[in-house]
């Protein structure tokens, strides 16, 4: 693989029993980079996902990160080498207050999850980065709250502010916007703008809008397959997309 | 320290924490009085607060319910009484064995219990239990099926053993008071937070980067050792060594101790022990089917005590 690349899928191919919902696919982000997939309900945008970190096993084709191929590793494992999720519906630990959860990722980030005498620092304040990263997703007035009792918006804020609280080199953000309303959502899109550069990310959502204000490359994800590859422009404008897809979507907008 | 004094759970209420210290000094006067029966109580209540303790860091803490952890209990009550059968009686080797067995044999059920969950976990654990069990009624020289009288107690120095009730009764409350202080320290430390957080949502911890098994799998033989800590107790105040102990009837009482107080509070149990006894004590003198009305009392908790025993204690003050 080209070593100016994050992550590469090289040919990667998944079958449900007989149904193929990964085919023969190929994509890459670059460090920096945002590079957007979309696709209607059922490309297979998820499966692929979960093939990149390890929650499913490819059935051909290779995963490479970072220079290594990762393929064999396990969730934790390429959690810890800087692949990070946001999942599509927030995932919390339910007894845990907004700042343990931050706690939480950098215990598991430096390995600390062995130390079985002292005081966790879960109980404590936050570190100046962590509470950074609360006030940069918006929600260090509610740092001791508990998380069971945050609205769905923050629940989305905190699945953020988890992510970059594991300094991951990859951001996967699996729907980041849906359920949001309006001003929430622009929040969140301010947001991911604002990660732009630090981080390859990997953005999977519905909200054209968006995805064609942040992407800096899209691809076009139908029936396992990927049918486009390109600029914003170059999407737009790709009668085959077109047909397959963003017909309806454009013309709703 | 004022950090960890906090994160007990059961500091957070001045409420529980006065009724607690009343509870314990009620518990050090009890065998001053020289009333045998009063005083091997308050051993017994300590002696089943132990394993209720050490099930609820795997029921409570790391949200897995196990049927099986008699099993641990057993080892305790056959380490007393088989060492005690080659003349080793000196708690100072009685204890560190027991709790050495129980580790090597919590590691080989845990590594296998744990990978499974739910509903298969209740019946795995159940299941190795079970198997220790009849490995036990199989021991023809040491009772089989009916067991066998403990051959001496467990002694501290000559002439001072755990055949003495009151010697008993105060080396189990101490012995309780450190299983408490020790599991209270151990699940506020990052380790329990790793355990509770696998509990909540062992998806996201994996996310993370952190495998829960590994974790599972130590406290599970941390719980087991101290489980057996109990058994040790428990051989020396009946003096008598019974495959009962390990029967899965003891699994469920240990686990009704852990609903009844609160799971997850290792102070809950503790008070569900406590309960469990007394009842048992009043209810069984009372009828023969006590068993029955035990069930009833359980019903009534899990319908009006949202979180048990401790609840009750807890509850104004909060």
């Amino acid at each position: 693989m080209s070593s100016n690349l994050l992550l590469e899928i090289v040919d990667l191919i998944k079958t449900f029993g007989a149904i193929l919902v990964t085919n023969k696919v190929s994509l890459n982000v670059k460090p920096g980079e945002l590079h957007a997939l979309i696709g209607p309900n059922g490309a297979g945008k998820s499966t692929l996902i979960n093939q990149i970190t390890g929650e499913l096993d490819a059935n051909e084709g290779s995963i490479w990160f970072d220079g290594q191929m990762v393929n064999a590793m396990s969730i934790s494992h390429r959690a810890q080498i800087g692949i990070s999720r946001a999942y599509q519906v927030p995932q919390l630990f339910s007894s845990m207050t907004v700042s343990a959860h931050l706690n939480m990722a950098q215990i598991a980030k430096n390995h600390l999850g062995f130390q079985m005498w002292n005081p966790s620092v879960i109980h404590e304040g936050l570190s100046e980065s962590l509470e950074m990263i609360l006030s940069k997703v918006g929600l260090l007035h509610l740092a001791n709250h508990p998380s069971s009792e945050l609205a769905h918006g923050e629940k989305r804020q905190l699945e953020m502010a988890i992510c970059l609280s594991s300094s991951p080199k990859l951001l996967i953000l699996d729907e980041p916007l849906a359920g949001l309303g309006p001003s929430e959502s622009a929040q969140m899109i301010e947001l991911i703008r604002s990660l732009k550069g630090a981080y390859g990310i990997l953005l999977v959502e519905h909200d054209m809008e968006a995805v064609f204000s942040l992407a800096d490359r899209v691809s076009v994800l139908v029936n396992g397959e990927i049918i486009s590859s390109g600029s914003v422009e170059f999407i737009q404008n790709d009668e085959l997309v077109k047909a397959a897809y963003l017909g309806d979507e454009l013309e709703a907008h | 320290m004022n950090n960890l004094v906090e994160n007990l759970p059961f500091m957070k209420s001045k409420r529980l924490a006065f009724s607690l210290v009343a509870i314990l000094i009620l518990a050090l006067m009890v065998p001053l009085f020289n009333q045998p029966y009063y005083t091997k109580l308050i051993a017994r209540v300590c002696v089943f607060a132990i394993a209720a303790v050490s099930l609820d860091l795997i029921v409570g803490f790391a949200g897995m319910v196990s049927l099986g952890h008699a099993a641990f209990f057993g080892i305790g009550v056959y380490c007393a009484g088989i060492l005690a059968q080659f003349g080793i009686t000196s708690i100072g080797l009685v204890v560190p064995i027991a709790l050495v067995v129980a580790l090597v044999i919590g590691g080989v059920i845990g590594s296998i219990s744990l990978r499974t969950s739910g509903l298969y976990f209740i019946f795995i654990t159940l299941a190795f239990s079970q198997m220790i069990f009849f490995v036990a009624q199989g021991l023809r020289m040491f009772g089989g099926d009916d067991g066998f009288r403990l051959p001496g107690p467990t002694i501290w120095f000559d002439g001072i053993s755990l055949s003495q009730p009151r010697v008993l009764a105060y080396t189990m409350i101490v012995t309780l008071l450190m299983v408490i202080f020790v599991t209270s320290r151990l699940m506020s430390s990052n380790f329990g937070q790793v355990i509770v957080a696998s509990r909540d949502n062992p998806r996201k911890i994996r996310s993370l980067g952190i495998r829960p098994y590994p974790y599972q799998l130590l406290l599970f033989m941390i719980s087991a050792s101290i489980c057996a800590l109990g058994g040790v107790g428990f051989a020396n105040l009946n003096e008598y060594v019974s495959p009962a102990s390990i029967s899965w009837v003891q699994s469920g009482e240990f686990l009704f101790m852990v609903i009844l107080g609160s799971a997850g509070t290792i102070i809950g149990p503790v008070l569900g022990a406590a309960a469990f006894v007394c009842l048992e004590q009043l209810l069984s003198s009372w009828t023969d089917y006590w068993m029955f009305y035990l069930g009833i009392i359980l019903m009534l908790r899990v319908i009006f005590l949202k979180s048990g025993l401790l609840g009750l204690l807890t509850r104004r003050s909060q």
